[in-house]
């Protein structure tokens, strides 16, 4: 089977760039393309009837009620999914994208990509949703769940697209950063860009060893590298270098550490992702 | 993740979570109060068990939006125990309870519940509805059923059914509790109250295990009841579940479920609670003010203890009467109302189990009984119905000397006998050609009637030619037929 590249969109602003970034990514890898929409159906519904009074057929009317507002609610979900769906497709093949096909399911966001995983190559994500468009420097509600259970590659887009003229490599040696940078080298997506190399930490003969090392593999593949380790605290630093050298895509490998670790010193993926001012590829 | 977690299951709903918490703790508490009485234990029993149930429901079960807690079909059960054996084995009997259910969960066997029929559910919650509002009966009857008591229960009754038209912002059944026991109080009323009926909660709930010797005999007096408290706990809990489950338009694990309440149970039986199970009335009510995650039950639970330990003085004086309004509500909201409406519409079979299941159930107050009678109704019905769909049609050759039976559908004990009625002996022919390429043999019952068909013709002189036995009757008939061995004659028709 074919693998594609999988646009997930809902209705918040990420949605044009989610479409422009997987447009980009498809030409790159020259697979096909998805623009899926899924349809959480948490219902919300709003009940003012504290009576805590139940009466003869009560239950029935009360699934009845239930059932009625769900599906104006419903209703309503599937139709705006479609015209997004639609406007998406028409934005891909404008970009000249010619396998496009949508998806709209029912269903919990994370679940259902993990049901597409098979078939995906690239997952193209918005770093927020509709829910929390509008909480800067915080993660979407539902993509760091996604980056966790999902093993396959994900584009985290910024609001607005910037085709990629240069990537940055996050490298600290780690097992996790060492598969990242393999797939990096051995993926077409990046092929022709240049790569900045770069390790936040002290330069000592050992870590030097370890960037020449790495940035082997990425001349071998054919990658202009530069190489760079800045001293400080990783996240400040990694995204200083990447400002100051007008990087539009961090590459990098996602949660290499155990649940406990992280759940008591925190993530440095995590915090590298809701404060990263570029696109990210999390590879996997 | 452990936010996103607390955010899905816990915080998304956070105004309606609460404020359904509210109305489900004051609607708990007389129920527990009812329950225990019925049980015929001290209501704190009843009242603790409400508190740990409710409460590790929200973490260990798999319904969220499901609310469980002390029911009217576990403390039915508990009756004879309780009388015979006094509460530390009814405490003890909790424990095994869950351990039960533990057990039944972790053995899958909550997906036997496909066994059990719409029909029978609707049967169990009908008699669930009939079995709590005869358990008020009591209370209305002899020297206790004065005017007053009636009045009042009347009066209680008109509150919760009308004051919903004045405003649905506050619950109507606290409006009656407060109503009446302000009558009660300004009036000097002669009545029984709630502190009439045993020991209320004063403190929190501490620690404590069942004072019974830990042996054999122990376990022989406890397990049967534990038994049945286990299954119709499960019961009732994974209805409820499936009515939530619908309501929600979610789904839930019911295997997770069985292990969740059984682990509710076992913390109930350690504070001195007594087993329950989900309720049915209580997650309508739920629902219908707006709870849907865990933290409504939690919080229910959390805010039933702490109204009642720290009130126990004013829910003492909630005359009975007040008590009986709201379980007369309860019983009325949990009666399937559309299963009597569509008596008339659904198939006599399925209105057949229904009301079997109910009568079952009102005759021997006992849940499991009933479910175990509709189970076994619905399975007659079932066969019957199949093994109508059987076809035998025949043709003569043109000389007159041969016939072809076409058999079609299924054949199995139910349908055998109308297998072999549907051959005619007494045609004199030389040959018979049975073609059952359309048929399904299922049993040794069906193999045996073959049998007999066949001999039957022999003995006329007749030769028998099969036709086309297909797979899964090829097998069978391999494993079981005797036509094809000489002895075979003796043995079938018995001489």
């Amino acid at each position: 089977m074919s693998r594609k590249v999988l646009a997930c969109i809902d209705a918040s602003p990420y949605a044009q760039a989610v479409c422009d970034y997987a447009v980009w990514a498809a030409k790159k890898l020259n697979v096909a393309m998805s623009v899926i929409h899924v349809l959480d159906n948490s219902h919300k519904t709003v009940h003012t009837d504290f009576s805590g009074s139940i009466g003869l057929g009560s239950q029935e009317a009360l699934l009845a009620q239930l059932a009625e507002l769900d599906a104006q609610h419903a209703k309503l979900a599937l139709q705006r999914g479609r015209i997004m769906l639609d406007a998406a497709k028409a934005r891909a093949e404008a970009a000249g994208v010619t396998a496009v096909d949508e998806r709209l399911r029912h269903g919990e966001l994370v679940e259902t990509l993990a049901e597409l995983a098979d078939e995906t190559r690239l997952l193209v994500l918005g770093k927020r949703g509709f829910s929390s468009a509008d909480a800067h420097g915080h993660l979407g509600l539902h993509v760091e769940r996604v980056i966790r259970s999902l093993q396959k590659p994900i584009l985290l887009t910024q609001q607005h697209y910037t085709e990629p003229k240069s990537i940055m490599l996050a490298y600290d040696g780690s097992a996790t950063a060492l598969k990242g940078l393999e797939m990096l080298a051995a993926s077409p997506l990046g092929k022709g860009l240049p790569v900045h190399l770069v390790m936040a930490g002290v330069t000592t003969d050992a870590t030097e060893a370890l960037m020449a090392s790495a940035a082997a593999i990425l001349r071998n593949a054919g990658f202009t590298t530069t190489v760079a380790i800045v001293g400080g605290e990783p996240e400040a630093v990694l995204h200083q270098y990447q400002q100051h050298h007008h990087i539009d895509l961090l590459v990098m490998g996602a949660y290499g550490h155990s649940r406990i670790r992280q759940f008591i010193v925190g993530s440095t993926t995590t915090a590298m992702i809701s404060q990263a001012k570029c696109s990210l590829l999390i590879l996997r | 993740m452990l936010l996103t977690y607390l955010k899905q299951h816990w915080l998304s709903n956070l105004r309606g979570d609460i404020l359904s918490a509210i109305v489900v703790a004051l609607a708990l508490i007389p129920e527990a109060i009812a329950f225990s009485i019925i049980a015929g234990v001290d209501p704190k029993v009843g009242l603790y068990a409400s508190f740990a149930i409710c409460v590790i429901i929200a973490f260990a079960g798999a319904r969220p939006g499901m609310i469980s807690a002390a029911t009217g079909a576990m403390a039915l059960l508990m009756i004879t125990l309780v009388k015979q054996h006094g509460l530390e084995y009814l405490l003890a009997a909790t424990l095994l309870t869950g351990v039960i259910q533990i057990i039944f969960g972790l053995f899958k066997l909550g997906d036997l519940m496909r066994f059990v029929s719409r029909s029978v559910v609707t049967g169990f919650v009908n008699a669930l509805a009939i079995l709590i509002f005869m358990a008020q009966l009591p209370e209305l009857s002899g020297t206790y059923g004065t005017t007053t008591v009636y009045g009042m229960t009347a009066l209680g009754l008109a509150i919760i059914y009308l004051f919903p038209y004045v405003t649905k912002k506050i619950p109507s059944p606290l409006v009656c509790i407060v109503v009446l026991t302000a009558i009660a109080v300004y009036f000097n009323l002669d009545i029984r109250t709630v502190a009439d009926m045993g020991e209320l909660p004063d403190s929190l709930p501490v620690f404590l295990w069942p004072d019974v010797p830990l042996n054999f005999e122990t376990l022989q007096i406890i397990f049967p009841y534990a038994l049945a408290l286990a299954v119709v706990g499960i019961l009732e809990s994974l209805m409820t579940a499936t009515i939530v489950d619908d309501f929600t338009d979610t789904s839930s694990d019911k295997n997770r479920e069985c292990v969740g309440q059984g682990i509710a149970n076992i913390g109930s039986g350690l504070i001195g609670g007594m087993a329950g199970c989900a309720m049915i009335g209580q997650s309508v009510i739920n629902v219908k003010s707006g709870g849907r995650t865990r933290l409504s039950a939690l919080l229910a639970g959390s805010l039933l203890l702490l109204m009642v330990v720290f009130l126990d003085q004013w829910v003492g004086m909630i005359p009975m009467a007040a008590l009986m309004a709201v379980m007369i509500m309860v019983s009325i909201g949990t009666f399937s109302w559309s299963s009597v409406k569509d008596l008339g519409k659904n198939p006599k079979s399925s209105s057949v189990v229904m009301i079997a299941t109910v009568i079952v159930v009102v005759f021997t107050h006992n849940l499991a009984y009933g479910v175990l009678v509709g189970v076994l109704l619905s399975a007659l019905f079932f066969a019957h119905k199949v093994g109508q769909i059987l076809y035998i049609g025949s043709s003569l050759s043109k000389d007159g000397h041969e016939r072809t039976y076409n058999v079609v559908g299924q054949v199995f004990f139910s349908s055998s006998e109308q297998f072999v009625n549907a051959f005619d002996f007494k045609e004199a022919v030389e040959k018979v050609t049975i073609d059952l390429s359309k048929a399904h043999f299922w049993d040794i019952t069906a193999i045996s009637s073959l049998d007999k068909v066949v001999l039957k013709f022999r003995r006329e002189g007749t030769d028998v030619q099969l036709l086309g036995l297909n797979d899964a009757s090829a097998t069978l008939v391999d494993k079981f037929a005797v036509h094809n061995r000489p002895e075979a004659i003796e043995k079938l028709m018995g001489h």
